[in-house]
């Protein structure tokens, strides 16, 4: 089919001449014009689906010819498993479908099958590995996207993650959040006596990997969102401080010099400074910290305990959780300090905020009446939605699309000597919808969702 | 057609990348030692952990929320500090604890909050600053490890533990 063609012409002067991936645009645009059916099937990605709509009834998808690979790698299955666990598509499965890669689908037939929308492409060469994919609105009988990835072997889950994403961004209309990471709390041992270790794994539990040996016990790990770095707690030494894990070269420095313990980072959208909280006396005052130069300021000097803070995503403002009226409660202050004022008003003590990357929340945990839960809540306090309730759930974190949360669920113990105990992580919808475990090989608490990998 | 070519990505080096020496006895980790469990007085090496936990007591334990030292958290602390006024040369860690019906960093705020009462009550029975370090686990180093009332008051604590002294 011509526009194939014209793809793997393309991709050929890409290889020759060494470009790199942001040239790719460049380029992009004589290729479609040279591909008349790779016409969008609708302009400017409007999105073709309507969100609550798809949650009651989910959009059948069929995927196919992503499946067999020449280096055996299941990039459909990767694809498919990622729509479907986003709770907005319904995968059909590929039995029954004929590879129908290399030409203009037969839409009737595809129609006849139930697909609204339909994925088709092919895996080529084993390392580098190629993956092109075309997606296709089925009812209009319309080529939506046609794109072709090529890397290496290694990568071939990140490709298969990147293809989902574009599929969600063009039908639902909003960013994807497929090709992330989550960095984590991993426990093993006995209640009491656990030993915790930084892990990091893809947002779809695949790739786990543990970072730190469990000399120490580690809190709290947060994303640099600009650069492959981790902030998180550690008590080497016995010395709980803020340190830093740069994931390149697995070196862990330390964060900042300060007298008292250090704790509860996390970085501004920009990366260019970290906020965390230096306990003093009996209180915890929150600072900023400079990211490239270490230097600190304080922001609050309240004498209670100021912790948790977070930026709003243009980084004007911070909401933190602190106790300075009596009890555990959220307020907002901007950046530079100062002014704060308490936005939650609910029954129970509020901690953990986090802001939406798109502003447009705060999703919080909120302890009342013997029961934790998960909420969100506009930042001017009002709207208080819960999502998650039971006995023990904490601090959510969002996807970079705000679309999705994750928290640690804790199971209670049945007995004094901590048996049914457990640690999970949870993702669920901003929505309440689509509540479902996250695996981990172990207990598991302390989420936090990488931006888009870069 | 867009056509991308993902460069090869960086592989990440995840390798075991602590540059401290493993751990020995850490102590003061909140479980080192439980209050019921102290050996009979005869073998006990005065000024030591043992001595502490058997004669003295080695924690104090708070309400919901608070670190307010009870009038039983008071006795304890003032039966510590006349034990340290005997032994000068022994130097204590006080460690905060909470039970974990709270979050995690709010907690570690607490727990230091805890400690920090706890040693502001022995310096004002004469101990010297310099003998004492705090430390906080928030709600990581549980001794109950139930999830009831019972064991909640239990870890809702300020232990302390000889650093420097007799028998360490």
């Amino acid at each position: 089919m011509k526009p194939i063609d014209d793809a793997r012409r393309v991709e050929t002067a890409f290889f020759r001449r060494g470009f790199l991936a942001g040239a790719a645009g460049l380029l992009a645009t004589p290729a479609l014009a040279q591909a008349p059916l790779a016409a969008p099937g609708t302009p400017g990605g409007q999105p073709i689906i309507d969100v609550p709509g798809a949650q009651r009834n989910p959009i059948p998808i069929a995927i196919t010819g992503l499946s067999g690979s020449p280096g055996g790698v299941d990039v459909g299955g990767v694809v498919s498993a990622d729509l479907a666990r986003c709770g907005l598509f319904r995968p059909l499965g590929e039995a029954g479908f004929a590879a129908d890669a290399a030409t203009t689908p037969n839409f009737q037939n595809w129609r006849a099958s139930g697909a609204h929308a339909l994925v088709t492409g092919q895996v080529t060469g084993t390392d580098p590995l190629r993956v092109e994919f075309r997606l296709w609105d089925v009812l209009q009988g319309t080529q939506i996207q046609g794109t072709a990835y090529t890397t290496t072997a290694a990568n071939w889950r990140r490709i298969a993650h990147i293809v989902a994403d574009v599929v969600y961004e063009r039908l639902v209309g909003e960013k994807g959040y497929f090709d992330t990471r989550i960095v984590y709390v991993a426990a093993s041992g006995r209640r009491g006596s656990q030993s915790k270790r930084l892990a990091i794994m893809d947002q779809d539990s695949a790739n786990n990997r543990i970072l730190t040996d469990g000399s120490w016990l580690v809190l709290t790990p947060r994303f640099n969102p600009v650069r492959d770095q981790i902030a998180f707690m550690s008590y080497a030494n016995n010395r709980p401080r803020v340190y830093l894990f740069d994931l390149g070269t697995g070196r862990q420095t330390t964060f900042g010099e300060f007298e008292g313990m250090s704790f509860a980072p996390r970085f501004s959208p920009d990366g260019g400074s970290c906020i965390l909280s230096v306990t003093r006396g009996g209180g915890s005052d929150i600072f900023v910290v400079d990211a490239a130069t270490h230097a600190a300021r304080r922001l609050t000097s309240s004498g209670s305990i100021d912790t948790s803070p977070c930026y709003s995503p243009d980084g004007s403002q911070i909401v933190f959780n602190s106790d300075r009226g009596g009890d555990q409660q959220l307020y907002i202050m901007g950046a530079g300090g100062g002014g704060a004022r308490r936005i939650s008003y609910g029954h129970g003590r509020y901690a953990t905020p986090v802001w939406s990357p798109r502003g447009d929340l705060i999703a919080f945990t909120r302890l009342s009446g013997g029961t934790f839960a998960i909420g969100v809540m506009a930042p001017d306090g009002s709207g208080e939605r819960i999502l998650s309730e039971s006995f023990s759930v904490e601090g959510p974190t969002f996807a970079p699309n705000g679309r999705v949360l994750m928290f640690c669920r804790e199971t209670q113990a049945h007995d004094s000597s901590g048996s049914g105990y457990s640690a999970r992580l949870v993702s669920i919808d901003i929505t309440g919808f689509n509540e479902r475990q996250v695996p981990t090989g172990s207990d598991a608490s302390d989420p936090a969702w990488s931006p888009l990998n870069a | 057609m867009k056509t991308k070519l993902l460069g090869a990505i960086s592989a990440i080096a995840l390798l075991a990348a602590c540059s401290h020496n493993p751990p020995a006895n850490t102590g003061g980790a909140g479980g080192m030692a439980n209050t019921n469990s102290g050996p009979s007085t005869g073998s006990v090496v005065p000024g030591s952990q043992e001595d502490l936990v058997a004669n003295v007591g080695d924690r104090v334990f708070y309400e919901l929320n608070s670190s307010t030292l009870t009038d039983a958290g008071q006795a304890t602390l003032s039966k510590q500090a006349d034990w340290l006024a005997k032994y000068p040369n022994v130097s204590i860690q006080i460690a905060g604890n909470c039970d974990d019906r709270g979050t995690e960093e709010f907690n570690l705020a607490l727990g230091q909050r805890r400690a920090n009462a706890a040693k502001d009550f022995l310096q004002a029975k004469g101990v010297s600053s310099s003998r004492i370090t705090t430390i906080s686990y928030g709600k990581d180093r549980p001794t109950a490890l139930g999830d009831d009332e019972q064991a909640w008051s239990q870890n809702r604590n300020a232990i302390t533990s000889v650093k420097s002294g007799p028998g360490v």
